[in-house]
């Protein structure tokens, strides 16, 4: 058998082109490239002890219960975006989906008198909806999914204010159902929302899918490089499809969370929640050019968001400051990916 | 025009008559085709010869206008690759099309993931990671390629020679009939293409047939049994590397000679 003979030459060859490591700097960027989420990690404990530091008031449950209920509206938004940035795409519109949906859910069973269970069933029909049209336009007209979702942002937005009439239902007024999701629970003197834990359930639920299931291969393979993707037998278009609606129910369950955590579902707040919940992603260490990323480290980078914002105000630092913050983190944050990805094909 | 029948057997892929127009140019003009089990054809033809367009009706990424495809002996249809591949017929692409991010053992089983036996396979549809695992162990060192053993690797840390060795795998685990190879080395240096070239070797030491694409005379006539000549749209020839050399070869392939030794 030839291959007998060929083998020990091969391992030669093979060994020596295997991927540089000797370099201490090469070393590192393999390790954050095979475990993206480790950067994030650090970035985060590292400004929870700045901030510690700086206030005591920082890590105080009740300011730590404050935190969480900050990030779990853009942590389930955020986890839309994930999907839909691993396939090498973009949503604009998840914050105009989510109030979209946060005011069907209100509206009906409020103003129309529908059960509250009925009530989030629509929201729910509403955000798989809103999905079904933005998977049609990328996936049947191949419309980039930036300009796709640029337009429904808009159409989402318009049909908010027509639907809603730009009127907040007030939380007093919905079933206890609606509002569930801004109940809490003490934790060692944390208070935890059933929002939060709503949004943690979805993360871990998600997280299986992705890591154990084919279609959570394939999506990461249809971002990674859908041409071979294809060329294996993956339906690319479907793969994509399904991305949408999956993160529309996604935004549904955000829109409870929203009417939950401000006890009300208002028109016009949460539109602006799109580029946090980007913001959040591209934190956490997912590629903006698909493949590559964990649901884990998109949840780490909400929470920087939430750490950064909430410990510069804590410190006293004006609000524009935190903007300024959180733009510099994002750009960071891509860099660093860029760092790590240069070097390989 | 000659088929040199070397194994006497029935082939075990055969076309007849394939023509195939795109508008007005003809890519195949009426092509006969014949592939015996065990062996290595090259098909070799200058750009345009309609040497691609022939591989891409046998492996149903484009379908025929006329004439007819046999796998042993019953006629086939294939309207797309998936069709040709669930015949057993397995294609390796120039492109390297491998999945960068994902693992060696993800990618040999990229688009057929085995899954969890009962209920958690069936009806959630959750992937058997230990057993492709292993199952990717074994078809890489039934190939020869002892050193790509940690099939955990992400396949953008490989070389170029090792990720053709993926694919070459992923056609070797699934391609029962037939292995097809287009231009498998082009994108790679000389020792990444001799180590395709053995593999080439062992997929034939195994019983597979395969059809190797390639413009690479040397490396054509250093591992096929037969050559398929293809010149505007038809075949020229088909000859062995034992009764012609290198230069009878291209001067059939250029129209410079008949095949004077048939």
């Amino acid at each position: 058998m030839s291959q007998q003979t060929n083998a020990p030459a091969a391992e030669h060859d093979l060994a020596e082109e295997f991927l540089d490591r000797s370099t201490p700097l090469g070393a590192i960027r393999n390790l954050l490239h095979r475990h993206p989420a480790i950067s994030p990690a650090i970035v985060l404990i590292a400004a929870v002890a700045v901030f510690g530091g700086l206030n005591e008031r920082f890590l105080e449950p009740s300011n730590l219960s404050l935190v969480s209920q900050q990030v779990a509206v853009v942590g389930t938004l955020a986890l839309a975006q994930t999907l839909i940035i691993l396939t090498a795409g973009i949503d604009l519109s998840v914050g105009a989906v989510m109030v979209l949906s946060s005011m069907v859910i209100a509206q009906t069973t409020v103003q129309n008198g529908l059960p509250a269970p009925l009530g989030i069933g629509l929201g729910l029909a509403v955000g798989l909806g809103a999905g079904a049209v933005n998977g049609f336009l990328v996936t049947r007209l191949k419309l980039p999914p930036f300009i796709v979702t640029l337009g429904s942002l808009n159409v989402f937005l318009a049909l908010t204010l027509l639907y809603s009439g730009g009127a907040t239902v007030r939380g007093g007024d919905m079933p206890d159902l609606l509002t569930l999701t801004g109940e809490t629970f003490s934790v060692g003197g944390v208070n935890i929302t059933a929002g939060v834990v709503m949004m943690l359930v979805l993360y871990v639920a998600l997280a299986l899918v992705l890591h154990g299931t084919a279609w959570g291969r394939h999506v990461y393979a249809s971002g990674d490089d859908s041409e071979a993707a294809r060329l294996a037998g993956i339906s690319v278009q479907r793969v994509l499809a399904s991305i949408y609606l999956a993160a529309g129910a996604i935004l549904a369950v955000a829109a409870w969370i929203q009417i939950g955590r401000s006890n009300a579902a208002s028109p016009n707040v949460g539109v602006d929640l799109n580029l946090d919940s980007i913001t959040a992603v591209v934190i956490g260490g997912t590629s903006l050019f698909g493949g590559r990323g964990t649901v884990w480290g998109t949840l780490l980078g909400a929470l920087i968001v939430g750490v950064f914002r909430n410990g510069l105000s804590l410190a006293g630092v004006d609000v524009l400051w935190q903007t300024f913050a959180v733009g510099v983190l994002v750009i960071v944050a891509v860099s660093v990916d860029q760092w790590i990805r240069k070097g390989r094909k | 025009m000659s088929t040199d029948d070397i194994s006497g057997s029935e082939p075990i892929l055969r076309a007849t008559g394939l023509v195939k127009t795109f508008g007005r140019v003809v890519g195949l003009d009426g092509v006969g085709f014949e592939l015996y089990p065990g062996e290595v054809l090259a098909v070799i033809g200058d750009n345009g010869a309609g040497k691609s367009t022939l591989i891409k009706c046998l492996t149903g990424a484009e379908v025929p206008d006329e004439g007819e495809i046999r796998l042993e002996g019953r006629r086939v249809h294939f309207k797309r690759p998936q069709d040709a591949r669930a015949h057993g017929i397995e294609t390796v692409y120039q492109t390297l099309a491998v999945s960068p991010a994902l693992d060696v053992a993800a990618n040999l089983f990229l688009g057929r993931e085995l899954r969890k036996p009962g209920p958690l396979g069936t009806v959630l549809r959750v992937v058997d990671r230990q057993r492709m695992r292993q199952r990717a162990k074994e078809e890489l060192t039934k190939l020869g390629i002892s050193t790509l053993q940690d099939v955990t690797v992400p396949v953008e840390n490989l070389s170029g020679g090792q990720r053709q060795a993926v694919a070459v795998a992923r056609a070797a685990a699934f391609g029962s009939k037939v292995v097809v190879l287009d231009e498998p080395t082009a994108a790679l240096g000389v020792r990444e293409s001799g180590q395709v070239l053995d593999m080439i070797a062992g997929l034939r030491d195994r019983g597979v047939p395969v059809i190797l694409i390639s413009h690479d005379m040397p490396q054509v006539f250093e591992v096929a049994d037969r050559i398929h000549i293809q010149r505007l749209g038809k075949r020229a020839a088909t000859i062995t590397p034992r009764t012609h050399s290198m230069t009878d070869a291209v001067a059939i392939m250029t129209g410079a000679a008949q095949d004077g030794a048939h």
